[in-house]
C-alpha cells in the first residue's frame, strides 16, 4: 500500500520549528508589551513576531502535511493527533467559558448588588444613590458615556443564518469527500469560507455601526467590555477557522485527502462547529437576552 | 579518553543526535524533553529560593533593613510565580515525559514535536517575567494572585507578566494534552486503565485539570491586561463591573491549580511507598477513585479563598461544606499509604524517608487547610501567616518533597549511577528539620496575628520570625546540597552503578529495562506481562 514503514509508531527525529515559534511568541508578546507601555513607538518588533509565528505555521504544518501525504502516519498516530484537537477544542471551550462566566456574573450578581439588591442597599445610597442596576449598564459612574444596543434582529440575525448555514455547506463538504466527489467537495468548501466572509464582513459593519452611531465602544462600561470581549474574541475564531478551511480547500485542490483518510479536513470541520456553538451562545445570551 | 569512548559508543548504539542544538533544542525524545524540564525546574527552584531567602533575610527582625517595601511585595509576588509556574509544574511535566512512556509501554510521547515546544515556550516565558525586575516600577508587586485593582497600578510589569503567563498557559495546556494522548492512545497492548501505575493515572487527571482552567487563567488575565490598557471596566466598580469578579475567575483557576500541583505528588508516592514497604498499594483502585473525586471537587470549592471578601452567606456555607469533602478522597489517600506500609518489610532508603516525610507534614498542611475551610474562623486567619503556613506545608513539604523523593527514586534509571545513600540522607534529615523549623513557627505568628505580605512586623513576632528565618536559610543550604548531590550523580563521583531493577522490591515496567534508560524504549511495542506490573486488576 505505501512505500514506508508505517506499522511503527512515527517519531519524528528532529524537530526545528517549535524554537522558531518561541522566538516568534516572545517577539509578538515583547513587542506588543513595548508598544502597549509606549516603550517604543512602533509595533514593529510585534509584527516581526506575527510573522515569525506565520513562518513558523507554514513550515511545521508542510512538514506534517508532507509526512501525511507520503503515509508515514499509521492509524495510531491518526488517534494521537484527533484526541490533540479534541482536547485543543476543549480548551477553547474553557476560555470562553471564563468570558461567559463574567458576563453572567455581573449581570446576575455585581450589577443588582451595585444597585442596592442584597446586602448591597448601603453602597448603593451611600456611593451610587439613584443607579438602579439594571443590564444593560454602563455602571454607576455612566462610564464611556450614553450608549445604545445593537439590535438582535437586524445583523446578527443574519450572521446567525450565515454561519449556521456554513455548517450545513461544511457538513456537505464532508460527506461528498467521503463519497469520493472532489469536485463538490471544493464547491462546497468554497461556499463554506464565503459564508464565514460575509460573517466577518458583516461582523466589522456592526463594529462600525456600534462606535459611529450607537456609541457604543468597547469603553462603554462593563456591557461594552462583556459585548466587544466576546465577540470580538469569536470574530478571531471565526478568523482564524476561515483561514484553516482555505488551507484545507487549496489542499483539497492539491488532490489532498482520502475518502477514508482526512484528519486534516475534519480538525477544522470540527473547529467551525465549535465556532458556530459559541455564536449560538453568543447569539443569545449577549443579543437576545 | 575511556570517557569519550563510552560516549561515541553510547551515541552510536543507541542514535542520539550529535550536537548540543539537535540533541537538545532539537529534540523530541521524551526523556531529553523530560531532562530539560528536570534541570530548568531546578534552575528555577533555586531562583525563587534565591528571592525568598531576601523575604527571610528581611524578616529576620523587625523594621527594615534591606529592601523597600514595594521591591519586598515584588519579591513575594515573584518567588510565587516562579515557584509555582517555573519549579513545581516543569518538575512534574518532566516526570511526566520520563515515566509516562516507560511506564506504559509507549515508544514516546504522542506528539513529539510538540513537546519540544512546551518545553522551549518556558525559557522565554520566564526571561520575559524575570526581566521586568529591571523596568520602570520593576516586578508585579501585588501577588502572584494578581488583584486587581492593586495589580493595575503597577508599572510597565502588567503587559509582560501577562504575556508571560499566556505562554506557560499554552505551554502547559499543548503539555497535557500530549500527556492525555499519550496515556489514552499509547498504551502497550496489555496495559488496560487499571493496570496502569498510580503516577500515571494521577497525570492523566492532572492534566485535565490544567486543559480545563488554564484557559480560564489566560482569560482573566487577558480582562486585566484590556482593563489596563483598552478602557474596559471589568474589574471596576464605576463601570459596572467588580473586582471579586477577577477573584473568582482567578480561583476558579486557582484551585485546581493547586490541585494540579499536588495530584502528580499523590503518584510519586503511590509509587515510592508500595516499592520500600514491598507490598503492593493498598486500595490501588480507590486511590483513582479517590483521585478523580479530589479533581472533581476541586472545581466547586474555589471561593473559600474569598470568605473574607463578602459574599452572601449561602456562598460561604456551600463553599466551606464543599471544601470538607475534600478530607474524605484525602483521607482515603493518607489511609491507603499508611495500610500499605502496614506489616510491610519496610526499609528507610532516602525517596522512602521523603515519602514517609510527605505524609505526615502534607498531613499537617492538610490539616490546617480544615481549620482555613472554616469560614467564620478563616475571618481570623485569613491573610495571616498562618495561610503562608499552610499553603508551604503542602507545597514544599507535599510537592517540593515528593518531587525531590522522586528524583532520588528515579534518578538511578535516569542516568544509570546510584546516588550516594549517605549525602541523600543528609539532605533528607537536613531538609525536613530545617523546613519545620521554617515553616511551623508560621503558624504561631499567624494566629497571633502578623499579617502576609509584609516587610516589617510589630516587635512581638520578632522571635519566631527569627527562627523561620534560621530555618529557610538552612533550608535553602540544604537545597543546594541537593543540587551537588544530583550533579555528583549525573557525573559518577562516588557513586556505583545502578542495576536495572535498581530497587529490590520494585514494581513496573521501568524496572525491565537497563539503567540508564536506552534513548529509544519500546519502539516496536512493549511486551507487557503482568509480572511486570505492580497493580493487576482482577475486574
Amino acid at each position: 500500500m505505501s512505500n514506508t514503514n508505517n506499522n511503527q509508531y512515527y517519531v519524528p527525529q528532529l524537530a526545528k520549528w517549535p524554537i522558531v515559534g518561541s522566538i516568534g511568541m516572545t517577539l509578538t508578546a515583547v513587542g506588543a508589551a513595548t508598544y502597549m507601555n509606549n516603550q517604543l513607538d512602533s509595533p514593529i518588533v510585534m509584527y516581526l513576531g506575527f510573522a515569525t509565528l506565520i513562518f513558523m505555521m507554514f513550515g511545521w504544518f508542510g512538514e506534517v502535511i508532507k509526512e501525511s501525504e507520503s503515509n508515514m502516519y499509521n492509524p495510531q498516530v491518526d488517534a494521537s493527533f484527533r484526541m490533540g484537537m479534541v482536547w485543543f477544542i476543549f480548551s477553547e471551550v474553557m476560555f470562553f467559558a471564563g468570558f461567559f462566566g463574567a458576563l453572567w456574573y455581573v449581570r446576575n450578581m455585581t450589577v443588582p448588588w451595585l444597585g442596592g439588591e442584597g446586602t448591597g442597599v448601603f453602597t448603593n445610597a451611600e456611593l451610587w444613590p439613584g443607579y438602579e442596576g439594571v443590564w444593560p449598564t454602563n455602571g454607576p459612574g455612566n462610564i464611556g458615556g450614553k450608549f445604545e444596543l445593537v439590535d438582535p434582529f437586524h445583523l446578527p440575525l443574519i450572521n446567525t443564518v450565515l454561519l449556521m448555514t456554513s455548517s450545513i455547506t461544511l457538513t456537505i463538504a464532508h460527506h461528498a469527500l467521503v463519497d469520493g466527489a472532489r469536485k463538490k467537495v471544493i464547491g462546497w468548501l468554497i461556499a463554506t469560507v464565503v459564508l464565514g466572509a460575509i460573517f466577518l464582513f458583516f461582523q466589522v459593519e456592526e463594529y462600525i455601526e456600534a462606535y459611529q452611531h450607537l456609541d457604543l465602544t468597547l469603553k462603554s462600561g462593563i456591557y461594552g467590555s462583556t459585548f466587544f470581549m466576546l465577540t470580538g474574541f469569536h470574530g478571531m475564531h471565526v478568523t482564524l477557522g476561515a483561514i484553516m478551511l482555505t488551507v484545507i480547500t487549496v489542499r483539497m485542490i492539491r488532490g489532498h485527502f482520502k475518502p477514508e483518510s482526512h484528519f486534516g479536513f475534519e480538525a477544522v470541520a470540527w473547529y467551525w462547529h465549535f465556532v458556530d456553538v459559541v455564536w449560538l451562545g453568543l447569539f443569545i445570551f449577549v443579543y437576545i437576552i | 579518553m575511556s570517557h569519550a569512548d563510552t560516549h561515541s559508543h553510547d551515541y552510536d548504539h543507541d542514535h542520539k543526535p550529535k550536537g548540543f542544538v539537535k540533541r537538545w533544542l532539537m529534540t523530541t525524545n521524551h526523556k531529553d524533553i523530560g531532562t530539560l524540564y528536570l534541570i530548568f525546574s531546578l534552575a528555577m527552584f533555586i531562583f525563587g529560593g534565591a528571592l525568598a531567602m531576601i523575604i527571610r533575610l528581611e524578616l529576620f527582625q523587625p523594621g527594615l533593613q534591606f529592601v523597600q517595601p514595594d521591591f519586598f511585595n515584588q519579591l513575594t509576588t515573584m518567588h510565587a510565580l516562579i515557584m509555582v509556574f517555573g519549579a513545581v509544574m516543569p518538575a512534574f511535566v518532566g516526570f511526566a515525559n520520563w515515566m509516562i512512556p516507560i511506564m506504559i509501554g509507549a515508544p514516546d510521547m504522542a506528539l513529539p514535536r510538540m513537546n519540544n515546544w512546551s518545553f522551549w515556550i518556558l525559557p522565554f516565558a520566564f526571561t520575559m517575567l524575570a526581566s521586568t525586575f529591571l523596568m520602570d516600577g520593576g516586578a508585579p508587586a501585588a501577588g502572584w494572585t494578581l488583584y486587581p485593582p492593586l495589580v493595575l497600578q503597577g508599572g510597565h510589569n502588567l503587559a509582560f507578566a501577562v504575556f508571560a503567563i499566556h505562554m506557560l498557559g499554552i505551554s502547559s495546556i499543548m503539555g497535557a494534552i500530549n500527556v492525555i494522548a499519550t496515556i489514552m492512545n499509547m498504551r502497550a497492548p496489555n496495559m488496560g486503565y487499571l493496570k496502569m501505575p498510580l503516577f500515571v493515572w494521577t497525570w492523566l487527571i492532572t492534566a485535565f485539570l490544567l486543559i480545563a482552567v488554564m484557559p480560564v487563567f489566560a482569560g482573566a488575565v487577558t480582562m486585566l491586561l484590556t482593563d489596563h490598557y483598552f478602557g474596559t471596566s471589568f474589574f471596576d466598580a464605576a463601570g459596572g463591573g467588580d473586582p471579586v469578579l477577577f477573584q473568582h475567575i482567578f480561583w476558579f483557576f486557582g484551585h485546581p491549580e493547586v490541585y494540579i500541583m499536588i495530584l502528580p505528588s499523590f503518584g510519586i508516592i503511590s509509587e515510592i511507598i508500595p516499592t520500600f514497604a514491598r507490598k503492593p498499594l493498598f486500595g490501588y483502585v480507590s486511590m483513582v477513585y479517590a483521585t478523580a473525586g479530589i479533581a472533581f471537587l476541586s472545581f466547586i470549592v474555589w471561593a473559600h479563598h474569598m470568605f473574607s471578601v463578602g459574599m452572601p452567606l449561602g456562598g460561604e456555607l456551600f463553599f466551606m461544606y464543599a471544601t470538607f469533602l475534600i478530607s474524605i478522597p484525602t483521607g482515603v489517600k493518607v489511609f491507603n499509604w499508611v495500610s500499605t506500609m502496614w506489616k510491610g518489610a519496610m526499609t528507610f532508603e532516602t525517596p522512602m524517608l521523603f515519602a514517609i516525610a510527605f505524609i505526615i507534614l502534607f498531613t499537617i498542611g492538610g490539616f490546617s487547610g480544615l481549620m482555613l475551610a472554616i469560614a467564620p474562623a478563616d475571618f481570623q486567619y485569613h491573610d495571616t501567616y498562618f495561610v503562608v503556613a499552610h499553603f508551604h506545608y503542602v507545597l514544599v513539604t507535599g510537592a517540593v518533597f515528593a518531587i525531590v523523593g522522586g528524583v532520588y527514586y528515579w534518578i538511578p534509571k535516569w542516568t544509570g549511577n546510584m546516588y550516594s545513600e549517605r549525602l541523600g540522607k543528609i539532605h533528607f534529615w537536613w531538609s525536613t528539620i530545617s523546613v519545620n523549623v521554617l515553616f511551623f513557627p508560621q503558624h504561631f505568628l499567624g494566629l497571633a496575628g502578623m499579617p502576609r505580605r509584609i516587610p516589617d512586623y510589630s516587635t512581638q513576632f520578632a522571635e519566631f520570625n527569627m527562627w523561620s528565618s534560621i530555618g529557610g536559610f538552612a533550608f535553602g543550604l540544604a537545597q543546594i546540597f541537593f543540587c551537588i548531590i544530583v550533579w555528583r550523580t549525573i557525573k559518577g563521583k562516588g557513586t556505583t552503578k545502578a542495576t536495572s531493577r535498581v530497587w529490590e522490591g520494585a514494581k513496573g515496567l521501568e524496572w525491565f529495562i537497563p539503567s540508564p534508560a536506552p534513548h529509544h524504549t519500546f519502539q516496536d511495542g512493549a511486551p507487557v506481562n503482568d509480572g511486570h506490573l505492580a497493580h493487576v486488576s482482577s475486574h
